[in-house]
């Protein structure tokens, strides 16, 4: 295999791994704040369309992006309804969310733009077009550092850019900020945190709306960013529950999240190029067993044999005030 | 602490929930600019109007009576078993295998077979979760969901690589043997002059999910493994307290989960298409999680359900055959049920609870009425 090769599969496996970043640092905000999330998928779906029928109708993929944010706000709001404020069953809500999602998009877009549950195809302006990085096609001729440049680095929408950036601004807020220390606090032990005088509804409130927007990004990537033009039914795929099998496999911490988003975008891109695998190892390699692999992983890691992935302690718990 | 009437419980606060999700619904119909009324009417019509419509909707039903009930009985232990979806992929394996490869002599042999091989297929898929939930400590709901994703992987690659007969495109099993086929209700219920369920899949197994139900009553409430199940689900420290092995319990409720949420495949594999095909489980294993909720957990509950939902689903494909509503918004109303029975089940209680105290306060003015 030679370099180009290898850096077209690592060019898409950073475009795969986006979307599932961005979802599972939406679900970090939220799980480390005690709020469990398995309905990071059906936000992501909403958005993914919102933000198609949105840039598709206005011609501005800026707009979209906004219309898919505010989409998987509605939801993630309706998420803490439930889990913060009636202090229901955060898993069941997840589920409810999802199954919303898959529904209301397609019913949505088909009685909106009667193509079969699928929006208009995005025009250039409509969608986030690749962005050549300065000096790519000049420093082009420098011996690997070039290439690597213009092929991995450069010709990415705004939005990939924006999700790389969003993993040390995550660090940041949950490490160095004393809104960080709260948040990590409100997962591990509500009661203290409400004993020192700080809203835990409040802090909890604002994972879930950081959540809300970081899926919403990661949708409107899917939908609105090239080389995809549209939405179409169900795009999102399981990306949400890969996103939080990356959760689980980076325990929790942004920069690992990075490592296994990247890992788990690896093996998307790889499926889709079947034959390099057999080209460079010699065995064809089931396809279904690339998209397995993230799952069987995670069971693995959840099983406790490679290192152990310990949840945030108050993970799941509705908190009850003192009676 | 003090408590609702018990019918305000197991009644009222599902169908103030049931109406609320109702509600939601008309809106969403509303906005795509269709009529709820006759949307409800059409419903009616194509679900409860004929025999053949009834065909469709117990046969639905059928379904979602093994995967509500699966998720009921591990409900009971406090465990959400979401991979009813996976099980029930797995148990029309188990269908496939049996069906194919044993030679039968007569159906109600097979009917057995099958029912074994689904249940152990099923509950097999289940043990490992279950396994590492008892043993690890690792969140049974994730270690389901990652099942799913991996029991549809696996079959995508049985079926394409392994079980498809040579020659054919689609990725399938052969059909079964004629001499196995399940006595549906057209069979069963037809007399000489008229023909009755004509072309409606419902068959036999709906019998066999009725039974079901009612072993599942004696399971929880007669037994003592029954009882020790319910123990652990209201509070696990007491149950070990007591000298209940929370491993037997959560591995077995597992296992029962597994396997009825396996049998489902009885009716849709082996009943209906008569061969094992791709996404053959159609979503009825995640439909099993509203109408185990909508059900309160209870056997009956669950029969009644499973029946509105028969009913929702067969509906919902009359209106997507006759109006402009997709067939998705069956989905979005299932989300509904989800979302107000099992989420915001408070958002209904609470006022609920607030409007019974009231009202009895006022006579507990006399002393004799304390609780």
């Amino acid at each position: 295999m030679d370099l180009l090769t290898l850096l077209q599969v690592l060019d898409s496996t950073v475009r795969m791994a986006t979307p599932l970043l961005l979802a599972c640092l939406a679900g970090l905000f939220s799980e480390r704040a005690g709020i469990f999330d398995i309905g990071l998928e059906g936000k992501m779906l909403v958005a993914a369309f919102l933000a198609a029928a949105i840039a598709s109708v206005t011609g501005s993929a800026w707009l979209g992006l906004l219309a898919g944010i505010g989409a998987s706000i509605v939801l993630a709001i309706v998420h803490g309804l439930a889990s913060i404020t009636f202090r229901g069953n955060q898993l069941i809500s997840g589920v409810a969310i999802n199954f919303f999602a898959a529904g209301i998009t397609v019913v949505v877009a088909q009685s909106w733009f009667g193509q079969g549950g699928r929006t208009p195809q995005l025009g250039d302006g409509a969608r986030f077009q690749s962005i050549t990085l300065p000096f790519a096609e000049s420093l082009s001729g420098v011996p690997l550092l070039g290439p690597i440049f213009k092929e991995l680095i450069s010709g990415h929408s705004i939005l990939v850019y924006m999700a790389m950036l969003i993993v040390p601004l995550t660090w940041w807020v949950l490490y160095q900020t004393r809104f960080g220390l709260h948040l990590r606090a409100v997962g591990e032990n509500p009661a203290a945190v409400d004993t020192a005088g700080i809203s835990v509804v409040r802090l909890r409130y604002s994972a879930v709306l950081i959540c809300g927007a970081l899926c919403g990004i990661a949708g409107a990537q899917l939908a609105t960013a090239e080389p995809a033009a549209g939405f179409i039914k169900d795009m999102t795929a399981g990306r949400g529950y890969i996103a939080l099998a990356a959760l689980i496999f980076a325990k929790w911490r942004p920069w690992y999240a990075l490592m296994a988003c990247l890992l788990f975008g690896f093996l998307q891109a790889l499926e889709l190029r079947p034959d390099l695998i057999t080209n460079v190892i010699g065995i064809k390699v089931q396809g279904q067993l690339l998209s397995a692999l993230p799952y069987i992983m995670t069971v693995v890691i959840l099983a406790g044999f490679v290192g152990k992935a310990i949840p945030p302690r108050a993970g799941g718990e509705p908190y009850v005030k003192e009676r | 602490m003090e408590k609702m009437p018990k019918w305000a419980d197991i009644f009222l606060i599902p169908v103030v929930s049931l109406i609320l999700a109702a509600i939601f619904s008309a809106i969403v119909i509303l906005a795509i600019g269709e009529d709820p009324w006759a949307a409800v009417k059409l419903m009616v019509k194509g679900a409860l109007g004929s025999t053949y419509a009834w065909g469709y909707t117990l046969y639905y039903a059928t379904n979602f009576i093994f995967t509500g009930l699966a998720v009921a009985v591990a409900f009971h232990a406090r465990m959400f078993n979401i991979g009813g979806e996976g099980q029930a992929m797995l148990g029309g394996l188990g269908v496939a295998l049996v069906c194919l490869y044993i030679p039968w002599p007569h159906w109600s042999l097979a009917l057995i077979g099958a029912s074994v091989g689904a249940a152990l297929f099923g509950a097999a898929w289940a043990a490992i979760p279950a396994f590492l939930q008892a043993k690890r400590g690792s969140h049974i709901v994730i270690t389901t969901i990652m099942f799913n994703f991996i029991a549809n992987a696996l079959l995508v690659y049985l079926l394409v690589n392994v079980l498809k007969p040579v020659g054919m495109m689609e990725p399938a099993t052969s059909k079964f043997p004629k001499l196995i086929q399940l006595p549906s209700f057209r069979d069963m219920f037809s007399t000489a002059d008229t023909i009755m369920f004509r072309g409606a899949p419902a068959n036999i197994t709906f019998f066999v999910a009725v039974a079901a139900c009612v072993v599942v009553w004696l399971l929880i409430w007669r037994t003592r493994l029954g009882y020790e199940l319910r123990a652990f689900g209201h509070s696990e420290s007491a149950a070990k307290y007591a000298g209940i092995n929370p491993t037997k319990i959560i591995m077995v409720s597992m296992l029962i989960s597994g396997a009825l949420a396996g049998m489902m495949a009885i009716n849709n594999v082996m009943g209906e298409a008569e061969r094992l095909v791709l996404n053959a489980v159609e979503g009825a294993g995640f439909i099993g999680i509203a109408v185990a909720l909508m059900g309160r957990s209870h056997p009956f509950g669950v029969f009644l359900a499973a029946l509105l939902f028969g009913f929702l689903y067969q509906g919902g494909a009359e209106l997507a055959l006759w109006t402009s509503i997709p067939r998705e918004m069956i989905v979005v109303i299932q989300a509904l049920v989800i979302l107000f029975t099992g989420a915001l089940d408070n958002m209904v209680r609470m006022p609920l609870e607030k409007l019974f105290f009231s009202l009895r306060r006022k006579p507990a003015a006399k002393p004799a009425a304390a609780e």
